[in-house]
């Protein structure tokens, strides 16, 4: 089944809030070789103006994860898991993520279009924290593999 | 003053070299979330016709900020966007040995954009790789 072009400009709903714990982001900065003391240290954290340690910049990828979920378990978006390769990804914050925050993500599908018998999904989780605020918005294209491939 | 300044434009800011082994995807999956297993699995990798384990697109776009990272500061870090063109071979004995290179790109009011080249075996693995920081305040 192609992925079904009606998706394009849906929206789904907040996902429940993610606390982020600041072992996470520890864990977080040791799978990406990230070493820097902000990740890890609290006091350097605090003492550069932030209440915890911060997460790296792809942290946010975590909270994104949760909103795609959204997206496969959609039976009406015909967009299956194994079928995916993921095309591009960015990033734009507004500020680091904190061990405390609590993010809540929304996806919404900006573009579908077809590609030489593959799909390309364009979609934009905003993640914002417990006050309503951006933290940080990522986006993605997926490219969905057609049936033949 | 700024806290970065004197930039110009072509300057490489930060180098490294990086060795990703199974292990480090498996840490990935964990810290991630991300249970693909493409990314720890042979038999799956080959029966979905992939030349083998492949690092997670995102454990390579993780890693390779971390040059930049260290060199600005992780609070500085606006904006930062990738293309997977190719992917990540991992050899369950040797890894996958990548070089990180970060340029500045363009420079901007309070801002540089720092482009990143990630070359393994001689080959470009992400495209448009480029990071916007702070560079003021």
């Amino acid at each position: 089944m192609p992925v079904n072009p009606e998706i394009q400009g849906r929206q789904y709903p907040p996902t429940p809030p993610y606390l982020v714990g600041r072992e996470k982001v520890r864990e977080f900065a040791r799978a990406v070789q990230a070493e820097h003391p902000l990740h890890h240290d609290v006091d350097a954290a605090r003492a550069a103006g932030h209440a915890d340690v911060i997460a790296p910049p792809t942290f946010p990828i975590v909270i994104q994860q949760l909103t795609w979920n959204q997206l496969l378990d959609d039976p009406a978006a015909g967009i299956v898991l194994e079928r995916i390769v993921h095309g591009d990804q960015r990033f734009t914050a507004t500020r680091a993520i904190v061990a405390g925050d609590e993010l809540t993500g929304q996806l919404t599908v900006t573009r579908v279009r077809s590609l030489g018998g593959n799909d390309m999904v364009t979609c934009e989780t905003r993640v914002t924290d417990a006050s309503g605020e951006h933290v940080v918005t990522a986006t993605s294209s997926l490219v969905v593999a057609g049936e033949a491939a | 003053m700024s806290a970065l300044s004197g930039l110009e434009v072509g300057h490489v800011v930060a180098e490294r070299d990086v060795v990703l082994s199974r292990e480090s995807l498996v840490r990935y999956a964990g810290a991630s979330g991300d249970f693909n297993p493409i990314h720890y699995r042979d038999d799956v990798a080959a029966a979905v016709g992939l030349p083998g384990v492949l690092a997670h697109g995102m454990l390579t776009m993780g890693i390779a900020v971390q040059p930049v990272v260290d060199w600005a500061g992780p609070d500085r870090i606006l904006d930062y966007q990738v293309r997977f063109t190719r992917p990540v071979v991992v050899d369950p004995e040797t890894g996958a040995a990548l070089h990180v290179a970060a340029k500045v790109g363009q420079l901007g009011e309070g801002t540089a954009r720092i482009d990143l080249t990630v070359t393994s075996a001689e080959q470009t693995m992400l495209g448009k790789a480029q990071v916007v920081v702070k560079t003021d305040g």
